[in-house]
């Protein structure tokens, strides 16, 4: 396999899945030309002319489709971990006797590990979309037949826009739709706020099928998703299990070490200045970005501050926010609990977002570069402030980008994370596998000090005085081999099993096969 | 016939520990077996490890199986050993290299407003109880510990004073009631302890025997260090003799009130606002402040009630301790804040010290602030206020 050093120094391959791969060439660097990929002309004469385009079930759907071996065919993650849909549709295209497909989720989640057995028998040659968990464990086994690609959320976007990935046939779930297409997450058993991670696949593929688990007559409004763009609606028992698509309650962390993290970062927001009156931030939805997020309400209550937006996955410490006059408006990029679903559907200041206007590279800019300051999560960092999030230490693929290469782009970029998880050092020497360049990357906070990017003479400058425990990259990753000692490196095969891209569609590292 | 012992702990919520079972053999050589959720980075170094303490207790044949869930250095050195001692009496030990960071001293006056116990045979909650900042911790051996686990918990917290960073705290370890206490101290007391906390204290002479046990040990080992003392009374008849206890040793630092044993002792129910335990906790006050000493609370044991803790902690301080103990890390803030002098008492301080300087500059034997006069005892707590404020980091400390 032909490899060459890219920017980011990595080796790279440069063909991928028999397609010439472009190495990445640096950030803001590559620019593509010529037209964006434009999907087949539709007529309207050739739909029913009373708009009603419910078939029978999702085979029929698939076949009229025209379904057949070696095509792309996208799902969503709308359902989290409570998906059924995309197993679903597996099952049936094994029963059609169809081979070859490319899986081009928006995500994976654990629930996917029953289409393992497709991977095995050559239903599905690729995934390309987040590996996560057991798939990831599969793929880093070298279980694959073709090469992964991870892309951010704003990536897959981009790689739709500029015909990179053809979609033949997305299919979408859609918890609320009418008979036209015109499908909604906000009500029904399988509610799950916004669908905007279809809305590319929507516009783009050449055939698309809503399936819904709760019909609702002509108009569904709001139409998230536009029935105009819409070949088949499929009406299913279930779509997905409701108790884990949307966790009925997220929670803040309890552990004391965590919200002593969050409480570090807020602190340290709070110093630098960047907690002042209409700034706008973005948190995550895990334990400890939920607790920052506190954090920062508790320094906005005090000082009197409001915030103009926050940005993000929406979920009840958000909405509470939002009904308390803290944020002007919530810009939703992924519903994480029922509350958010309900603030959604209610409350006007909690607007639905796509990775189209938040995070699309062939966009006339994205929201991504207008939010303040970002918390988000590593799985390693490195000496020169690189991160990784798609695999841990031993070398296995084991998360998906999201959006978290996209939300780089923010003016501080700040991640939390613990010094070391059990005896494993999260500050390496290098990173496994490189998901955002250091150049992005302004602070790392761990529980045994901040280390602030050198780039960021202004943040440096302006934490002096804090009072903080501000140390240098180096000296923490010497205090973790202290407490740890050093890992062993992976050993890894020569064989390439996933590439990840960048924002741009460039590949900025490769995942290899780890040995056993 | 093999004999066989295990060590340490196991289970699907278990991290940071390593499970030891091994089999002494008459021949055949050491053979590891590994299972851990780290194999791949530090199967090595771990396997090498557990050869090198073998070798260390003079083992020659064995199988040691080790269900590792990411255990530091230090525990999987002291959970093998412990297995070996379960089987052979044995003089030797496995010590982990004492770090730089610990090698410091502690003072008698310093503030012990919070300290935070850590259950002894638990190694997953020492690695960051000193990130919380409290004043001091305790490694438990006493009630957190199962009676069948004593042992291999000793042997933890000898390993954890060598190599976890507490980060300033002061290094207290909380014994076994006497007599089996005392046997804890052989192990402890060569590592860099601060303080022991000798748990249902009834009379000085306990205070004694430890006091001697620990004078012996520093003498064997030619150990010049101080190590302090502070007894728990938990029973009627211990507050009956506080102050005999407080002044039995001149290595008493400070005595705290166990309510837990202390209510069940008296046969009551322990109550939030604690009238039940009135008494005693003034007693042990008056007692310890009678000796110099600082008087030190109970801990509360609600950890998801901030509020009930931060009351608590104020009526403590009215009522003249110094310190309460914390369960949690993040009972630590909540009162530390508490214990924390007030703005307006930083300043009615600060104007204090200011009055008494300017009177000592004069030669004025008398120090007045407006037309009161400043009584000696009155100068000395505005300088502990003041000393507090600096510690808090409430005021920059004056170059001296």
């Amino acid at each position: 396999m032909k490899t060459v050093t890219n920017a980011a120094g990595r080796a790279v391959i440069t063909e991928l899945n028999g397609e010439r791969s472009i190495p990445f060439k640096g950030v803001g660097k590559h620019k593509p030309g010529g037209g964006k990929y434009g999907p087949p002309i539709p007529s309207c004469s050739d739909y029913p002319p009373d708009g009603n385009k419910v078939v029978k079930n999702l085979r029929e759907a698939l076949e009229k489709a025209g379904l057949r071996d070696g095509m792309t065919i996208s799902t969503h993650h709308h359902f989290r971990n409570g998906d059924m849909l995309a197993n679903q549709v597996f099952d049936l295209a094994h029963e059609m006797g169809v081979k070859n497909l490319r899986w081009f989720p928006s995500a994976s989640f654990p629930c996917h590990e029953h289409l393992i057995r497709y991977l095995e028998d050559g239903t599905i040659q690729r995934i390309e979309g987040s590996m996560n968990g057991p798939l990831g464990r599969f793929v880093s086994e070298g279980g694959m037949a073709g090469t992964g690609v991870l892309r951010s959320h704003g990536g897959r976007y981009q790689a739709v826009q500029d015909g990179e990935v053809h979609i033949d046939i997305a299919v979408i779930g859609a918890p609320a739709a009418d008979e036209f297409g015109n499908a909604n997450g906000l009500s029904g058993d399988s509610a799950c706020g916004l669908l905007g991670f279809a809305l590319a696949d929507s516009q783009y593929a050449d055939q698309v099928i809503v399936v819904t688990d709760h019909p609702v007559r002509f108009p569904c409004i709001p139409w998230q998703i536009q029935g105009n763009y819409v070949d088949y609606v499929v009406h299913v028992e279930k779509l997905g299990d409701p108790s884990l698509i949307i966790s009925g309650t997220t929670r803040i962390t309890r552990s004391p070490d965590r919200l002593l993290l969050a409480e570090l970062t807020a602190r340290f927001c709070q110093s630098a200045g960047i907690i002042r009156d209409g700034f706008s931030f973005q948190s995550g939805a895990g334990g400890t970005s939920l607790a920052v997020g506190e954090y920062f309400k508790k320094i906005m209550k005090e000082q009197g501050i409001r915030a103009r937006f926050a940005r993000g996955g929406s979920n009840k410490y958000l909405v509470s926010m939002l009904e308390e006059g803290l944020v002007d408006y919530i810009l939703d990029g992924q519903t994480f609990d029922l509350d958010g679903v309900r603030s959604m559907a209610e409350n006007p200041g909690h607007v639905w977002t796509s990775p189209f206007t938040s995070y699309n590279y062939h966009g006339k800019g994205n929201f991504a570069n207008l939010v303040d300051v970002v918390i988000l999560g590593a799985t390693e960092v490195d000496l020169e402030f690189n991160a990784n999030v798609v695999t841990h230490s031993d070398g296995y693929l084991l998360h998906g980008i999201g959006g978290w290469q996209n939300c780089l782009f923010s003016r501080t970029v700040i991640l939390p994370v613990p010094l070391f998880r059990d005896r494993v050092p999260v500050i390496k020497e290098e990173v496994t596998t490189l998901c955002g360049p250091g150049e992005l990357i302004d602070v790392i906070v761990t529980e045994r000090g901040i280390a602030i990017n050198p780039r960021r003479t202004d943040l440096i400058e302006r934490t002096k005085h804090s009072g903080l425990p501000i140390k240098t990259i180096r000296e923490l990753k010497a205090e973790a081999d202290r407490i740890c000692g050093i890992p062993d490196p992976p050993e890894l095969e020569e064989r390439v099993v996933a590439a990840i891209k960048w924002v741009d569609g460039t590949v900025i590292d490769v995942v290899r096969q780890v040995h056993r | 016939m093999d004999k066989i012992a295990t060590a340490g702990n196991r289970g699907e919520k278990v991290r940071s520990d390593c499970f030891v079972n091994l089999r002494l053999k008459e021949s055949g050589g050491i053979r590891v077996q590994l299972k851990s959720k780290v194999d791949s980075m530090f199967g090595k170094a771990i396997r090498r490890q557990a050869g090198e303490v073998l070798e260390a207790l003079g083992v020659e044949h064995a199988t040691v199986e080790l269900e590792d869930s990411g255990a530091l250095l230090f525990v999987i050195g002291a959970r093998i050993e412990s297995a070996v001692r379960k089987l052979l009496t044995t003089g030797d030990s496995w010590l982990p290299p004492l770090i730089e960071q610990n090698r410091y001293e502690t003072e008698r006056d310093r503030f012990r407003h919070s300290r935070l116990y850590l259950p002894g045979n638990t190694p997953g909650m020492m690695l960051n109880a000193g990130i919380h900042r409290p004043d001091g911790i305790i490694l438990d051996l006493e009630d957190s510990v199962a009676p069948d686990r004593k042992t291999e918990a000793r042997i933890l917290v000898r390993n954890a004073l060598r190599q976890v960073d507490f980060y300033g705290a002061e290094r207290m370890v909380r014994i076994n009631q006497l007599p089996a206490g005392l046997d804890d101290l052989d192990e402890i007391i060569p590592q860099q302890v601060h303080l022991i906390l000798i748990p249902k204290c009834e009379h000085g002479s306990e205070v004694k025997q430890v006091e001697e046990r620990i004078g012996s040990i520093l003498h064997d080992h030619t150990l010049e260090r101080q190590v302090y003392l502070m007894p728990i009374i938990e029973s009627c008849l211990g507050v009956e003799h506080a102050f005999e206890i407080a002044g039995s040793s001149g290595l008493v630092v400070a005595m705290a009130i166990g309510l837990e044993d202390y209510t069940a002792d008296l046969g009551v129910k322990r109550t939030p606002s604690g009238e039940e335990s009135l008494y005693a906790r003034s007693r042990l006050v008056n007692a310890c402040k009678a000796a110099g000493i600082q008087p030190i609370d109970s801990v509360f044991s609600d950890v998801a009630d901030m509020e009930g803790l931060k009351e608590n902690v104020s009526r403590s301080k009215a009522m003249g301790f110094e310190g309460m103990g914390c369960i949690h890390p993040r009972q630590v803030p909540v009162i530390h804040e508490g214990f924390m002098p007030g703005e307006a008492e930083i300043k009615r301080a600060e104007k204090i010290i200011e009055a008494f300087n300017d009177a000592a500059r004069r030669g004025v034997g008398v120090v007045a602030l407006g037309s009161k006069m400043i009584d000696p005892p009155v100068v000395k707590r505005a300088q502990k206020t003041m000393e507090m404020a600096y510690n808090f980091g409430l005021r920059q400390q004056p170059e001296a």
